[in-house]
């Protein structure tokens, strides 16, 4: 829980520092916004002034639309907004994804937004940053989430790939239209065939590439096409496609969905998808515990997933105060809604596929 | 060990039949006999022994992992398989154990699971955590799953038995036959299984059963529509007991149940009735248990069934009948591909006196070999009446067996049919919901429905299954989304959702705080158009109860 006397407390419009008057991810309009990543549930348009990493600027404003001014700090530049200390730290989630570090009278918190300690091409790896008081996510906070190397999954997809192509069927990848969909076309291996996309990853493709991030060439579904490749294309796709007539350009095709959720066999079953990638841009629980262990904070809370149950073993293992931050999100995300969005952002929202569960179907608060 | 491991997934992974009896081909054409007959006995769903409890299992992973109980627990409840979450809770197998220790299927479990049954707790402690340091978490699965007990397969005898007639190179019904009973104990039998040669074995084993389906559609304009004239048609009471073969060949007779086991020791009056039959006959048919006035209640039918020995006042207390419907055998010859109405013209002469739901008629002698009679309608309106009758002389409804039929293998659909009276229903609410297991496991789909006494609800039934998986998926967001309480895996949730439940009886009961229990009862749809004050009462279904 937060206090009035705390940096950061819980309000109606979302996370606010008042001595310094700014939210940090406000799920309502507010004159000054700090964002730590594009994703929908972290990102709403309308605020008044946004401040962002240099390297998100690109990928947020394609995500809030024009209008607003949208200001940047480089990792590790520090702003002093009313006297109060801001400076952002990549976090790894995704391009320009950040930790939110606030400094005022010598107390230090910071807020992680969503992160993850593996490598990912397509972003800056994740910064510890000691602190008094760290506000975590949660949305793998189970010990049974344990991710393989990013090298691993990538040999599995590669191998998937490479079968689907030497049968003649088409590979479609299910995955988050930001983030994760860029992510999968770097890590994988562009000579097994060409790689094609939804325009819903395209639009963030090209944001990537303007941004300076290196991708594999992609093609884009034309308009109107009725049939697409011929067997051998790695189709990446937002799950939204999943059973509508889009698919059917493929012709003959595996579908793979690649999210954290796919670590559990119930899932993978009940989607009724040929494969399913464990990769997610989020951390497992060891990546969790490395990270607050890191962080040196003795004060810990926890939102966005498994928070009480991860709160809880911080406090028998580690001796911590640690505490669930009940925000919109603290509700445990369903694994079968979440797998349909992204890891863990049931609500994910913003390539204009209305298939989206309902967010407020989620929140327990 | 990896064979096996391969061929779990593989099924696990499809829907198709194809690609299950090509995954299970595979595998038999490859496996040596003695796993070849330990996969084929776990695939059969024979009863598995288990030789470690789960709490044993919970506490030495708790030890191996450092995590505390709760937290296990928690992740239990969250993946809803106890097999799969201890595999992905354990420390990853070490590197340099993998190469060169696999060991086969029978082996491993002789080893790792059926030796641990006489040892010591630190001894069984230590060949577990050995396991566990060898097996990667895929294998770990299902090593769990031999090792509790509950490794069961979606694969139907039928389908294993198609994969076996194509690795033996025989016709797939002649294999299912081969396959009833107990048929492949270990290696050599199961190398027999695959030869041709008869054993002593082979003369008691009854014929794979014949399995009716439900109708799809249950009105009597419908059932004219899909049927037919009315006249093609043989109907029977559709009885509420234990499908059962009772087979007389060689010495002696055997009584058979559905799940091929030899239930002898069960029924020993119905095997020696069985007796008095000629030589060369089995029966198909239904064990009913009965007093002297009425049909007693499935559940004493059970009581008699899962008893090794019966004592002499079980037999009294319980005493047992067969109602033959079928004649596959007579004279040692094989009468499965003759038509209905010739098999039951035979059957007539061999088994003449018709049990009756009158019981008061039944021979004052105690007999227990009576033939199913037929019911008579001329018209489908005729029958649709006899029909709803069927509650209140204790049985399911009828069945429709086509006249000109052959006696089929499996659940093959179109000539034998179930016409069930239809259920009892109700608007109930969600109470608690539980995540369940297999397919939906981690899903809370298990749900516990109360209806309104005064301005309280009470709990009436445990329910599951009957919603399209979609609907799961978000009944299940709903539950996360109004849970006020967790207990473990069970939540307590704001009462927001109305189901209509089905049932097919109401009777009284001093072990259901609401003084009553509903008998199969399912989720037939869910009621988003009512409010939880909508939702009916005690009272209503009370008024259900059938004064019998
Ligand atoms: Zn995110
Ligand atoms: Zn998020």
């Amino acid at each position: 829980m937060t206090t009035v006397n705390d940096l950061l407390r819980v309000t109606e419009s979302g996370l606010y520092c008042e001595r310094g008057d700014f939210y940090v991810d406000p799920w309502r309009r507010v004159p000054r916004a700090v964002i730590t990543h594009a994703h929908a549930d972290h990102a709403r348009a309308g605020s008044d002034r946004y401040l962002c990493s240099a390297a998100g600027k690109l990928v947020l404003r394609t995500r809030i639309g024009g209008g607003s001014p949208i200001d940047t700090l480089r990792p590790g530049e520090s702003v002093s907004l009313n006297g109060v200390q801001v400076s952002l730290h990549p976090a790894g989630h995704l391009l320009g994804s950040s930790q939110v570090r606030i400094e005022h009278g010598g107390v230090r918190w910071v807020v992680s937004g969503d992160y993850k300690l593996q490598d990912d091409p397509t972003c800056d790896r994740f910064e510890h940053v000691a602190c008094d008081v760290f506000v975590t996510e949660s949305t793998f906070g189970l010990p049974v989430y344990r991710w393989q190397s990013p090298e691993r999954i990538a040999a599995e997809i590669n191998d998937w790939w490479r079968a689907n192509r030497d049968a003649g069927r088409a590979s479609v990848l299910l995955a988050y239209a930001l983030g994760k969909a860029q992510r999968l076309a770097a890590m994988v291996d562009p000579t097994i065939g060409p790689i094609v996309a939804h325009g819903a990853v395209m639009k963030l493709v090209e944001a990537y590439r303007a941004s300076g991030v290196r991708l594999p060439s992609i093609d884009r579904v034309p308009a109107g096409a009725r049939r697409v490749g011929d067997g051998r294309a790695l189709v990446i796709a937002p799950p939204s496609v999943l059973g509508s007539s889009w698919l059917k350009l493929f012709g003959e095709s595996s579908v793979a969905m690649a999210s954290g959720w796919m670590m559990l066999r119930g899932v993978r079953r009940r989607r009724g998808f040929d494969r399913g990638f464990s990769v997610s841009d989020h951390a497992d629980f060891p990546g969790l515990l490395a990270a607050i262990d890191a962080s040196g904070a003795r004060r810990v809370l926890v939102t966005h997933g498994f928070s009480d149950t991860l709160a809880r073993h911080l406090r028998e293992s580690r001796g911590l105060e640690a505490s669930v931050l009940p925000t919109r999100f603290t509700g445990e995300a369903s694994p079968d809604a979440a797998a349909a969005a992204d890891d863990g952002e049931p609500d994910a929202n913003g390539d204009g596929d209305g298939d989206r569960p309902d967010a407020d179907a989620l929140t327990t608060s | 060990m990896k064979r096996f491991t391969d061929l779990y997934w593989r099924l696990d992974a499809t829907t198709s039949t194809n690609d299950k009896v090509a995954a299970l081909r595979d595998y038999f054409a490859a496996a040596p006999p003695d796993d070849a007959a330990c996969a084929l006995a776990v695939l059969s769903g024979a009863r598995q022994l288990r030789s470690v409890s789960t709490s044993q299992l919970r506490n030495w992973a708790a030890e191996a992992t450092g995590l505390p109980a709760w937290l296990i627990e928690e992740c239990y409840a969250h993946v809803g398989d106890l097999a799969e979450t201890l595999a992905l809770l354990l420390p990853d197998a070490a590197p340099d154990a993998a190469p060169g220790t696999d060991l086969g299927l029978a082996e491993m479990m002789q080893r790792t699971i059926h030796d641990l049954r006489a040892t010591t707790d630190d001894h069984k402690r230590e060949v577990v955590a050995d396991v566990w340091r060898r097996l990667a978490p895929r294998e770990r699965i299902v090593w769990h799953k031999l090792l509790t007990g509950g490794c069961r397969v979606g694969v139907s005898r039928t389908l294993v038995a198609r994969a076996l007639a194509e690795v033996a190179g025989v016709d797939p019904a002649e294999m299912a036959h081969r396959l009833m009973g107990a048929a492949a104990a270990d290696g050599p039998a199961y190398v027999r299984l695959l030869a041709s040669e008869s054993t002593e074995a082979d003369s008691r084993r009854p014929y794979p059963f014949f399995l009716a389906a439900a109708l799809d559609r249950t009105t009597v304009e419908h059932v004219a529509e899909d049927l037919g004239a009315v006249g093609d048609w043989q109907s029977e009471w559709k009885w509420d007991g234990m499908r059962a073969q009772l087979v007389r060949r060689g010495e002696a007779a055997t009584v058979w149940s559905r799940g091929e086991e030899l239930v002898n020791e069960a029924f020993p009056e119905i095997a020696e009735a069985g007796g008095s039959l000629p030589p060369g006959t089995v029966l198909d048919g239904e064990l009913l248990a009965v007093s002297d006035t009425t049909l007693l209640p499935f559940a004493m039918l059970s009581k008699r069934a899962s008893r090794k020995r019966v004592t002499n006042k079980v037999l009294a207390d319980i005493p047992c009948v067969f109602v033959a419907y079928d004649l596959l055998e007579e004279g040692g010859v094989d009468l499965r591909e003759l038509p209905l109405a010739e098999r039951r013209r035979r059957l007539e002469a061999l088994v003449p006196v018709p049990f009756t739901d009158r019981l008061a008629s039944l021979p004052v002698q105690p007999a227990h070999l009576f033939l199913s009679p037929l019911v008579a309608g001329g018209s489908w309106a005729e029958l649709a009446a006899l029909r709803a009758e069927a509650r209140g002389r204790g049985v399911e409804g009828l069945m429709l067996k086509r006249r000109s039929s052959p006696y089929g293998v499996g659940r093959t659909r179109g000539d034998w049919w179930k016409w069930k009276v239809e259920p009892l229903e109700i608007d109930a609410v969600l109470l608690y919901a539980q995540a369940g297991h297999g397919r939906r496991a981690g899903l809370h789909s298990d749900y516990t429905l109360g209806l309104w006494d005064g301005d309280q609800l009470v709990t009436v039934a445990k329910a599951y299954s009957g919603l399209a998986d979609a609907e799961i998926v978000e009944l299940d967001r709903i539950v996360r989304a109004t849970t006020l309480e967790k207990h473990g895996p069970v939540r307590i949730c704001r009462p927001t959702v109305v189901l209509q439940l089905a049932f097919e009886g109401v009777s009284l009961s001093t072990r259901h705080k609401s003084g009553v229990a509903v008998r199969f009862p399912r989720i037939v749809r869910w009621r988003r158009d009512k409010e939880p004050a909508e939702a009916g009462t005690l009272a209503d279904l009370r008024r259900m109860i059938v004064a019998t």
